[in-house]
């Protein structure tokens, strides 16, 4: 089995932020082209400004982790800065991932770009 | 984790603990009786005497004569000495092998080396329940084929093959039928003539034996072409120094698990059937992965839906449980089990694959912890899982 560190561990075991938001500003759907995962992003912005973030995911602990953390850095956050997260700030955020599950962490990145651009569409 | 907990082990098809009496009996081969079973002296001659009791234990215990055994590094060795050692042996004979999908990487991954130095093989499909049908294997044949390798029983589902009604199709047209009997060995009934078979390959610690020693059989008359080349040791078909503690190891435990094998096969099973019914009662969506009665007595494989098997294996891990899956996520590939694939599983399902294998030493309060603390590990999943809500959503 793959030896994720402790950060990694306690988000997995004790993953922040799940769930839908009902009436969600942004939503990004994303599966993983690699081993199949998917997962789900849900936003709530309010004036520019992220308030509000919740995941659904199916995967790996890797992949609920980064599901988790991305939740976490992106509340509070303006648009343009959440734009400008990659799935390598939210491995290192983790504490780093082993390299054969990076490309979970991508799947992050990507839900997240999803839903921003859902948002921007929304709003538009 | 908390290492003063005990740990429930169920991932005995991946490895077993050496039994006490094995361990007791290896030990004098490592340094009293530590000679050289090729010197002509003393020391050397005692340690030869240790192997070739072994090989006769061994061959006793499969019904074949001792110089049908050749012992060898394990598992993996001799699926590989199988296939190529025959195929080399053979190659002016023809070029065409046939096996399964479902085999283990150590034929499956020798059969693509063959394929890349001019042989051509057929891999044949398995049904929903991960059973050859002796009728493919037949279509299969060509004038051409000189070896059909088909496994025992499967690591991944335990699914047990028609070896013999196989054997009946391929022996008479002059075709070796190899069998990689890993995982029954120990477990269940193995008599090569019973089941037909020119050669066979097993591992020692499969059945409470150490690691790193194997057999392989080779009827007798059977051409086989070794590849490892130097001394004259196995009559010249496999030379390097015999591995004596783990050659002595391999025949007690073959001979504890022989004589056990009836009550521990009737309690294992017993408790499977507990495992398997008690899942199927607490958790919705499950399907059982394998044939429900031609299965290995100490196997339980079965998909749970709209959950991925890593995060089911780590949960379960921190409780204390040791299992495996057949999910892409914990393969290195990242694709899902071969295995599974290839009786029709739709990837979602084989990701949310699990196996529990049981052992000797499994007692019921292990399947009623595994019972207990498995449908709140689902239930969390799921409730993160957004494949759950869509299926919660459409009902
Ligand atoms: S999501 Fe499949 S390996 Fe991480």
């Amino acid at each position: 089995m793959e030896v994720y560190g402790e950060k990694v561990m306690d988000h997995f075991r004790n993953p922040r932020n799940v769930g839908e938001i009902e009436d969600a500003d942004g939503i990004g759907r994303v599966g993983n082209p690699v081993c199949g995962d998917i997962m789900e992003l849900y936003i709530k912005v309010e004036e520019g400004t992220i308030v509000d973030a919740r995941f659904k995911t199916f995967g790996c602990g890797a992949a609920i982790a980064t599901s988790s953390m991305v939740t976490e850095l992106v509340k509070g956050k303006k648009i343009e800065e959440a734009r400008r997260i990659t799935n390598q700030a939210v491995a290192q955020a983790l504490g780093g991932l082993p390299p054969i599950k990076m490309h979970c962490s991508v799947l992050a990145e990507e839900a997240l770009r999803k839903a921003l651009d859902d948002y921007l569409q929304k709003a538009a | 984790m908390d290492n003063t907990r005990k740990i429930v082990y169920l991932d005995h098809a991946a490895t077993t603990p050496v039994d006490p009496v094995v361990k007791e009996t290896m030990l004098p081969y490592f340094d009293e009786v530590f000679g050289n079973p090729s010197s002509l002296n003393g020391p050397g001659q005692r340690a030869r005497e240790a192997v070739e009791s072994a090989r006769e234990e061994v061959a006793s215990l499969i019904g074949a004569r001792p110089e049908e055994i050749i012992f060898t590094s394990g598992g993996t060795e001799s699926d590989n000495a199988a296939l190529k050692g025959v195929a080399l042996a053979r190659h002016r004979e023809g070029n065409h092998i046939v096996t399964t999908a479902v085999e283990h990487h150590a034929v499956l991954e020798s059969c693509r080396f063959l394929e890349k130095n001019g042989f051509s093989v057929t891999y044949l499909p398995v049904d929903a329940d991960g059973i050859v049908d002796p009728d493919d294997v037949k279509k299969a044949l060509t004038d051409k084929t000189i070896i059909v390798s088909v496994m025992h029983a499967n690591n991944e589902v335990g699914t047990i093959q028609p070896i013999d009604a196989i054997a009946k199709i391929v022996r008479p047209r002059g075709i070796y039928l190899h069998t990689d009997a890993v995982q029954s060995l120990g477990h269940i009934p193995v008599a090569v003539h019973e089941l037909g078979v020119d050669l066979l390959s097993a591992s020692g610690h499969k059945f409470y034996g150490p690691k790193g020693v194997g057999i392989i059989f080779i009827r007798k008359g059977a051409k086989f072409a070794s590849f490892l080349h130097g001394g004259d040791q196995e009559r010249r078909r496999r030379a390097s120094t015999h591995n004596v503690p783990g050659i002595v190891g391999f025949a007690k435990a073959l001979e504890i698990a022989v004589a056990g094998m009836n009550e521990e096969a009737e309690k294992i099973t017993r408790l499977r059937d507990r495992l398997i019914a008690g899942i199927r009662e607490r958790i919705s969506d499950v399907r059982l992965n394998g044939h429900p009665e031609r299965r290995l007595p100490g196997n339980v494989n079965c998909s749970i839906a709209y959950v991925e098997g890593e995060s089911l294996l780590l949960n379960l891990d921190m409780e204390g449980i040791a299992c495996s899956t057949g999910s892409a996520c914990t393969s290195s590939s990242l694709e899902p089990s071969h295995v599974l694939s290839a009786m029709g599983l739709p990837p979602e399902l084989s990701h949310g694959s699990l196996r529990f294998s049981l052992g000797r030493n499994t007692a019921a309060e292990e399947i009623d912890y595994v019972l207990a603390v498995l449908p709140s590990i689902v239930e969390k999943l799921r409730a993160i899982s957004p494949l759950y809500k869509k299926k919660v959503k459409a009902q």
